[in-house]
Parts: C-alpha cells; structure tokens; sequence
C-alpha cells in the first residue's frame, strides 16, 4: 500500500523528500520493503512503531546515514545517489537531532553551534556566532553557551542539539526518538522546542513514541512495523480508527495507561 | 646525588673513587661536566624531532590503517608490522649504512637517527592513534556527517582531538621511550647523553662515576618530560 501523504492544507506544496520503492538489507535481514513516501515542503510527520520496525533507518537513508539498495530517494528535488556532491548538499539542507544527542564534547556548547556554518557555510565567525546565540535563546538556554556538554542536563544538551541543527538553517529536520535517552521531566522541554518548530512552519520527520506530540503537531502519522509502512493516516483517524489489527495492538500496547 | 653516596658505601673498600672527575668543584670536573652537560641538547633536539614526526606519520599511518580503501590499509599492516618487528639497534644500523646506497644520498648521523627514532616510533603511534580513533563513538561522525562536515573534516575537527586527548597518557610513553632509546644513536657517532659519557670514560678511565652521573642525567631528563605531559593531560582536561 503505497502511502501517499498530503494533508489538504499541504497539497500542492512542493515535495521535499520522495521515496519510491526504496529496499534496504542488512545481509539477509530485509530492514525496509518497498517504501513509498511523500513529504511535502511544512508537512509533519510522526514515524512510530515497534523496535526494530525500520523507522530510524527510514530517516537515516535521507541524509545518506544509511545506504538504500533499489528504488529512489529524492530530497528538496536532488536524487540521493552515491555521488558524494548530491549526499553533501543533502546533508547542508537536512538536519538531524540524534537519541543520544551526540554532541561534540570537546567543544562548547557555542563551538557546537559554530563548526558547521564556519567549516561547511564558510559564514564569518562572529556571523556564525551571533546566529548560534539567536538559536541559544529560541531553545532558551542562551546562559549555557560556554560550557562543555558534559556540565548540562540531557533535556539541555538535546536542546543544544536541536539549536546545533538549526544553525545550519536546515529545510527539512529529522528527529530520531529525541526524547527516548531522556529522564522523564526533561521530555516537555525538548517536546516544547519541537512544537514550537513545528507551529513555524519546518519540515518536520520524528521518529517518536510520544503520542501527544504526535497528536498536537502531526499532519500525519506513519505506523512501520517489520520494514514496511502499515498504515498513515492524519492523527485524528489514526487514533480513532485503526484499520489494521497491527496498529491496533501497538497502539494497545504504547496507550496504556495514557 | 644520594644515589651516589649510596653506591660509594657498598663498595668493596677495594675500589677508590674518583668523584672529582665530575665535580663542579674541580677544574677538571668542570671541564668534563660541559663536555657531558653538551650532549643535552643533542639528545633533546633528535627526541624532540622525531617524536614530532612520529606523531604526524603515526597519525597518517592509522587513518590509513582505517581507511575504506584496501591499499591503504594493507599499507598500514605492512609498515606496522615490519618496522615493529626490527629491533631499534638493527634499524639504526640499517638507515645509516643501507640508505643512503638505496636512497643515493648523504646523511649525516643526526637525520639517521631521526629517522630511525621517527620510522620505529612512528610504528608504534600508529597502533596507539588507531586505538584512541576508534574509541570515538560512531555518533559523533554520524552528527558531523549530518551537519554537512566532510570525512576529512571530521577526522580533523571532531575525531582527532577526542582521541588525542585519549591517548595522551600513551603518546607520554612513547615521548619518554625515544628520549631514552636516542641513546642507541651513539653507537654510530651521534654526539649526544650517552656516547659523550663513552668518550669521556675513555680519557678518564673513569667508568663507575661517568656513567652514574649519565644516569642521573637521564633520569632528570625523565622526569622533566613526564611533568611534561602530565602538565599537557591537565590543561587539556575539561
């Protein structure tokens, strides 16, 4: 079932990443099957399922993280190839927030926010830098700025990722269960920053199982279970009215107790 | 000094000593010691040198060493395990009396035994910067791959600087061994610690107490490069 996906607000927007076909192994293990997908420029979308359903693979295979093996990939209009210009000029548009945030500790926090537009932009230092203290205080930690990642919390330092992204001025951002390394109460202040995005305007994939989130700013949820898309629909129907008996016990099984 | 006084109380009563012929307060002793004391640089500048090229061509050797191409990396199995295999002494032999037939050119003792140190040493640093690159996380070249930074980049502005800070106790090591191992490049001439210490024994016949200030020589040389490194190991600590 190919899964066609523009929200009626949406339609017509130009298309920013488009999978058609995609398969993806791992020696014999068949990670994604057939995967057809259509984001369009502002659109949000929520990737859930179960471990090891393929969904943080899924986004990896747009900025290159992973390798696909038959099919295409198209990302803002450039075909994902092994022609290491197309993979460099996708990774410059596409931003990536990582579970284990994955910033660089020998740096701080400004330095993390700075490398990329000096290194990769070629933007002037003090340029880069006011940029970065702008993007500090929409995730609202402008005071951490000269510290190492190792003195802040996991909600600040998953902060501190997502303003590291932002600083490249990304199209399109992927979220690969941001929330998930993260001790309870730090969860609403990543969320916050997400949504606030979201409301924004970015292209937006998260891979997360916070359903509220997901009910909030989604235009669409997807639901992959053993590499294949099951099931996307807008979160209204998606919740209310799952048509396959698989999303209908995932949701039985993450809703519990919600 | 107490090292001294403690080896002239278990003679034999047999020996007599002779501690003027490196007493600062004998005029003989005085010349002796500037002669000795002379070699101190030579043996710094050489260790210096090639553990500064060491550390370049070690470092070289193990981002070869995991490189995706399979050249490269045969490359760094090949230069690892030969150069390890040959003993410093048989290298030293080897690089100044072989190369220069091989290479066609004249080398003087001091670039021999830079070669020599940096060539084994380099060796050895390669297997140490291999261990401290791939001890940085998969996530971090995933979060520089992500923000556009080339696979040189990286290895330079993200990986690199992690692994060094992690090897630094190791890279102290290696620093220290050179120091000592110059030692060797006495054999063919090279004018520094230990084959100063030899030619003065043959003048004064004094074996006993010129080598046991070549001793203390060294190990204050020792101790000075590992208060060095630990010195190094703190500013980079953060």
């Amino acid at each position: 079932m190919p899964a066609s996906l523009a929200p009626a607000h949406n339609t017509g927007n130009p298309i920013a990443v488009e999978m058609r076909g995609l398969n993806k192994w791992y020696g014999e293990f068949h990670v994604l099957r057939d995967i057809n997908l259509t984001v369009r420029k502002g659109e949000r979308l929520v990737i859930c399922g179960p471990s090891g359903s393929g969904k943080s693979t899924m986004i990896r295979c747009i900025n290159r993280l992973e390798e696909h093996q038959t099919g295409t990939l198209m990302v803002d209009g450039i075909e994902l190839t092994n022609d290491v210009r197309n993979i460099d000029a996708i990774r410059r548009e596409v931003g990536m927030v990582f579970q284990q945030f994955n910033l660089f500790p020998h740096l701080t926090v400004l330095e993390n926010l700075t490398l990329a537009p000096i290194w990769v932009r070629k933007v002037p230092k003090k340029e880069a830098e006011e940029a970065a203290m702008y993007y500090l205080e929409r995730v609202k930690i402008p005071e951490q700025a000269a510290k190492y990642p190792g003195q802040l919390s996991g909600g600040q330092q998953q902060r501190v990722a997502i303003a590291r992204s932002l600083c490249m001025k990304p199209k399109i951002m992927l979220f690969d269960e941001p929330t998930s390394a993260l001790d309870p109460e730090m969860i609403k202040e990543v969320l916050d920053v997400m949504v606030e995005l979201a409301r924004e305007g970015m292209t937006m994939l998260c891979v997360t199982h916070e359903m509220g989130f997901a009910r909030e700013v989604a235009d669409a949820i997807i639901f992959m279970d053993r590499g294949e898309i099951v099931e996307s629909a807008p979160p209204s129907t998606f919740f209310a009215n799952p048509r396959t008996d698989r999303l209908k016990l995932f949701l039985s099984q993450i809703l519990r107790g919600h | 000094m107490a090292l001294a006084i403690g080896l002239a109380g278990c003679g034999t009563g047999a020996y007599t000593w002779g501690w003027y012929v490196v007493s600062p307060f004998d005029s003989r002793g005085q010349a002796s010691l500037k002669f000795l004391l002379a070699g101190w640089w030579a043996t710094v500048s050489i260790s210096v040198s090639a553990i500064a090229l060491s550390v370049v061509l070690g470092a070289a050797l193990a981002i070869a060493g995991l490189a995706r191409n399979r050249a490269l990396r045969w490359i760094n199995r090949i230069y690892v395990e030969s150069v390890r295999a040959v003993p410093l002494l048989v290298l030293l032999l080897w690089v100044y009396y072989g190369l220069p037939v091989v290479l066609g050119i004249e080398f003087g003792v001091f670039m021999a035994g830079l070669l020599t140190l940096a060539l084994s040493d380099a060796a050895f640093e390669a297997e140490i910067f291999r261990a401290g690159i791939q001890s940085v996380g998969q996530g971090q070249t995933e979060a520089a791959a992500s923000l556009g930074l080339s696979r040189w980049q990286t290895m330079r502005l993200i990986v690199l600087p992690q692994a060094v800070k992690r090897i630094l106790p190791a890279l102290g090591n290696q620093f220290i061994y050179v120091l000592k191992m110059s030692s060797l490049i006495s054999v063919v001439g090279y004018q520094e610690l230990t084959r100063r210490a030899n030619e003065l024994v043959l003048i004064e016949y004094r074996p006993l107490e010129i080598y046991t200030f070549l001793v203390l020589e060294y190990l204050v040389l020792i101790l000075l490069a590992s208060w060095g490194v630990r010195w190094l190991e703190r500013r980079m600590a953060t």
